[in-house]
């Protein structure tokens, strides 16, 4: 595919206006241009705080009636509303910022997106070109801080090229392996004037996305898939970014082979369908995480084989041949060398996989019987559950199991990063892909919040969860200002155990139980500061804070039923209570742990 | 370890240095060897590049770079299908009793001397690392006062080119 035929998205917007005459481009200054390039490109809802080197733009932005703008508190609150929003509707998120300290504060967010390959436009004022390179106020060279994080990058510097280079940093974003996009803009490239020409000519001869997968390696894949005696397929992220979830069930009940769903892909494939194992990796359930270990065939699906899921690289399933479908090519063979390398889009490469394979086994499903006896074993045996605190105080992981049995699988939930995350991967069932919303590969505490945020504003009709920890929740709680004030109601709940919890489990089991600096002194028996209730109360939330089990349904129903306002839930938790199963750092996963000292029996040669 | 030597094709853009050789920093790829010019098509430059690692990482570096936006095209170059040079520029220390010995250095190996002052002489040899090497061990035991060193320049034998066929899709 070549970049420079593909079409961008037009807008029917309000606000586009159409040019005066025929062959007369309208003259717009460099941020009237950002504006109407941003309308063009169907862009509905950005997120941004403005700054000096912005302004221009943000006073052309006043006046827009096409784009919704959402003032946050903190950039990196825009940087991860933006993702939520896009990792909730497969859209381009926008984020704005100024330079300076308003792009550093971007930065998380763009790293964050980086590793979790998320539509990410950021946009980014910059001083005046005259200036730059003296050091000049609030100067920092973000297309230089961002390189090795970003997609791509652009800085401008003429308004006449502000349509291009946005069109050019739309498509980037969205297409291929999406990903985060800056555009730097001086400020005098947004005050000067040019043509505005629309569609831009969108000039990127060095990208070229492989969509289609190679025929010879579908067959090959097919061939396999119907010889294996004990296949599985790793589903990752990609699948969710690829819109490929209809055509993955298919293909997993034409040929009855389990599926796992890695952290980023939680919700490509129903959890209650039969077939489904759950989450595999350091915290996947025993049968996830030991199918891929004997397996004999591996079909990773948009999956990366991150070393949280692998364990240790050299033991992980070491039988098994690998098929890796991923339309990034440098991620094939990056970890674990690949039997069949499948470089395509996994929409793509699993229609021609069904095709193929129904071609190769006429249309009879392999016999899986064995294999399956085995996995149903493993489900009876190890099903994901947890133990009752012996403080008396409420378990985590019942709280998060009932927001998502309440709330049920249309609702979204996003996460921080932590116990609280693994556990809302664990105990919500998802049954739809983009309802688990969390920062993956970057591990960003505090994305919880405002991603939730993002979420709300891309889909004001779902009830959206922020599933989220006492220690994120204090890193960017200041976006519940931005949600009060522009009614965007989403639901918090704190699971408050006092505590930066996964450090202080690791503490617990490796450390000698020496819990080094990771006291927050909000929960239970702390002089609680600060007061999650009241800090709820100061920015207009409802805040409420549940310390018994027999109260928890009546706080989640009655969050689920208030919609005038965000709410707050202060579940105040165990802080002893951790994440099972778990397979310690640098072993393999065959040392998988179901409880604390409660390996699975497992079959070694 | 082994030598291998990568020709990229590029987008003439502002901070495109950065971008591939953060890239190696980033991955934990050294780079040996750098040269940087134009190509015979206008905004488009060719780096030659020399990195010192196995087949499988070289793989990783390759598809790295032809990640990045502004990279279009990246051969590896063998030595045996390719012309490889490099340029060296050294100022040797040199007196009436040395001056001829170091001009009958710079005779066998085809060097010549492209500036003389009284205690010295610039010497500019081209040729491949094993000949710029030689030359300066030749002339070390006479003192060398400094050394400037292009990186290793390659470009394929035959009559390809490696800008064919890349506009054509």
């Amino acid at each position: 595919m070549s970049a420079e035929s593909t079409p961008v998205p037009t807008a029917t917007s309000a606000a586009a206006k159409p040019t005066a005459l025929k062959n007369q481009p309208d003259i717009l200054t460099g941020s009237g241009a950002i504006l109407r390039s941003l309308e063009m490109l169907g862009v509905k809802d950005v997120f941004g705080l403005p700054g000096g080197a912005i302004m221009p733009f943000y006073d052309e932005l006043m006046s827009s009636t096409a784009i919704r703008h959402i003032l946050v508190r903190h950039e990196q609150g825009a940087g991860h509303a933006a993702e939520g929003y896009a990792s909730s509707t497969g859209k381009v998120g926008v984020a704005i910022a100024t330079s300076g300290p308003g792009a550093t504060n971007l930065v998380t967010a763009i790293a964050d997106a980086y590793m979790d390959s998320v539509p990410l436009l950021c946009i980014t004022g910059q001083v005046f070109s005259t200036l730059m390179g003296t050091d000049a106020f609030q100067e920092v060279d973000i297309v230089g801080i961002t390189m090795p994080i970003t997609k791509h990058s652009f800085l401008v510097t003429d308004p006449a090229d502000v349509p291009a280079t946005l069109a050019a940093a739309y498509l980037l974003a969205s297409t291929g392996r999406p990903g985060p996009v800056l555009v730097d803009v001086t400020k005098d490239a947004q005050q000067n004037s040019a043509p505005f020409i629309w569609p831009p000519k969108i000039d990127l001869p060095g990208y070229r996305p492989v969509i289609k997968a190679h025929g010879k390696q579908i067959q090959a894949a097919a061939a396999l898939l119907a010889e294996a005696k004990r296949p599985v397929f790793y589903v990752g992220g990609g699948v969710i970014r690829a819109e490929a979830s209809a055509e993955l069930l298919k293909l997993a009940e034409l040929t009855g082979v389990p599926v796992v769903t890695t952290l980023m892909a939680r919700g490509a494939f129903p959890d209650s369908h039969p077939q489904a194992l759950g989450m595999p990796g350091m915290h996947g359930t025993v049968p996830a995480v030991l199918a891929l270990q004997e397996s004999d065939l591996l079909i990773s699906l948009g999956a990366r084989f991150d070393d949280r899921v692998t364990g240790k690289v050299s033991e992980f399933a070491p039988d098994a041949k690998v098929v890796h479908v991923d339309i990034d090519p440098a991620e094939i063979s990056k970890i674990r060398v690949a039997d069949v390398p499948i470089v395509g889009d996994a929409k793509d490469v699993i229609i021609d996989l069904i095709a193929a394979f129904t071609e190769v086994s006429h249309g009879t499903a392999p016999d899986l019987a064995e294999w399956w006896l085995r996995l149903n074993q493993l489900k009876t045996d190890f099903p994901l559950g947890y133990a009752e605190p012996v403080d008396g105080l409420i378990s985590p992981q019942y709280v998060i199991e009932r927001i998502g049995q309440i709330t049920g699988p249309e609702g979204i939930y996003a996460s921080g990063v932590g116990q609280h995350q693994m556990w809302a991967a664990q105990f919500i069932k998802y049954e739809r892909p983009n309802a688990w919303l969390n920062s993956g590969g970057a591990g960003t505490m505090g994305y919880g919040v405002p991603a939730a945020m993002g979420a709300k504003v891309a889909n004001p009709d779902r009830t959206v969860w922020a599933i989220d920890g006492d220690g994120c929740f204090q890193m960017t709680n200041q976006e519940l200002a931005t949600c009060t004030i522009n009614k965007i109601p989403i639901k918090v709940a704190i699971i408050n155990n006092s505590s930066l919890g996964m450090v202080r489990q690791w503490q617990t089991l490796f450390y000698d139980g020496r819990h080094s600096f990771t006291d927050l002194n909000t929960g239970d028996g702390t002089i609680m500061i600060p007061d999650f209730v009241k800090l709820a109360d100061a920015y207009g939330a409802l805040g409420i804070r549940v310390t018994k089990k027999e109260d928890v349904d009546a706080a989640i129903k009655l969050a689920n039923e208030t919609n005038d306002r965000p709410v707050v839930i202060d579940f105040v938790v165990s802080r002893d209570s951790m994440v099972w199963p778990m397979v310690p750092q640098g072993v393999g996963n065959s040392s998988v742990q179901y409880a604390r000292e409660h390996a699975p029996e497992w079959e070694e040669e | 370890m082994s030598h291998h030597v990568l020709s990229l094709l590029v987008e003439d853009k502002p901070g495109l240095l950065t971008r591939v050789a953060g890239l190696f920093a980033r991955r934990g790829f050294n780079i040996e060897s750098l040269a940087v010019g134009k190509s015979e098509i206008d905004g488009l430059s060719r780096i030659t590049v020399v990195v010192d690692v196995e087949e499988l990482p070289l793989e990783q570096v390759t598809k790295q770079l032809n990640k990045l936006v502004n990279v279009i095209k990246i051969v590896e170059l063998d030595t045996t299908q390719s012309v490889q040079r490099e340029h060296l520029l050294v100022k040797v220390r040199v007196d009436n009793s040395t001056r001829s010995h170091v001009l009958e250095a710079v005779n066998l190996f085809r060097a010549r001397v492209v500036d003389v002052s009284s205690d010295a002489l610039v010497i500019e040899v081209t040729g491949d690392t094993g000949k710029t090497n030689a030359f300066l061990r030749v002339v070390e035991p006479y003192g060398i006062k400094e050394i400037a060193q292009s990186g290793l320049l390659a470009i394929g034998r035959g009559s390809k080119s490696i800008t064919e066929r890349i506009f054509k899709n």
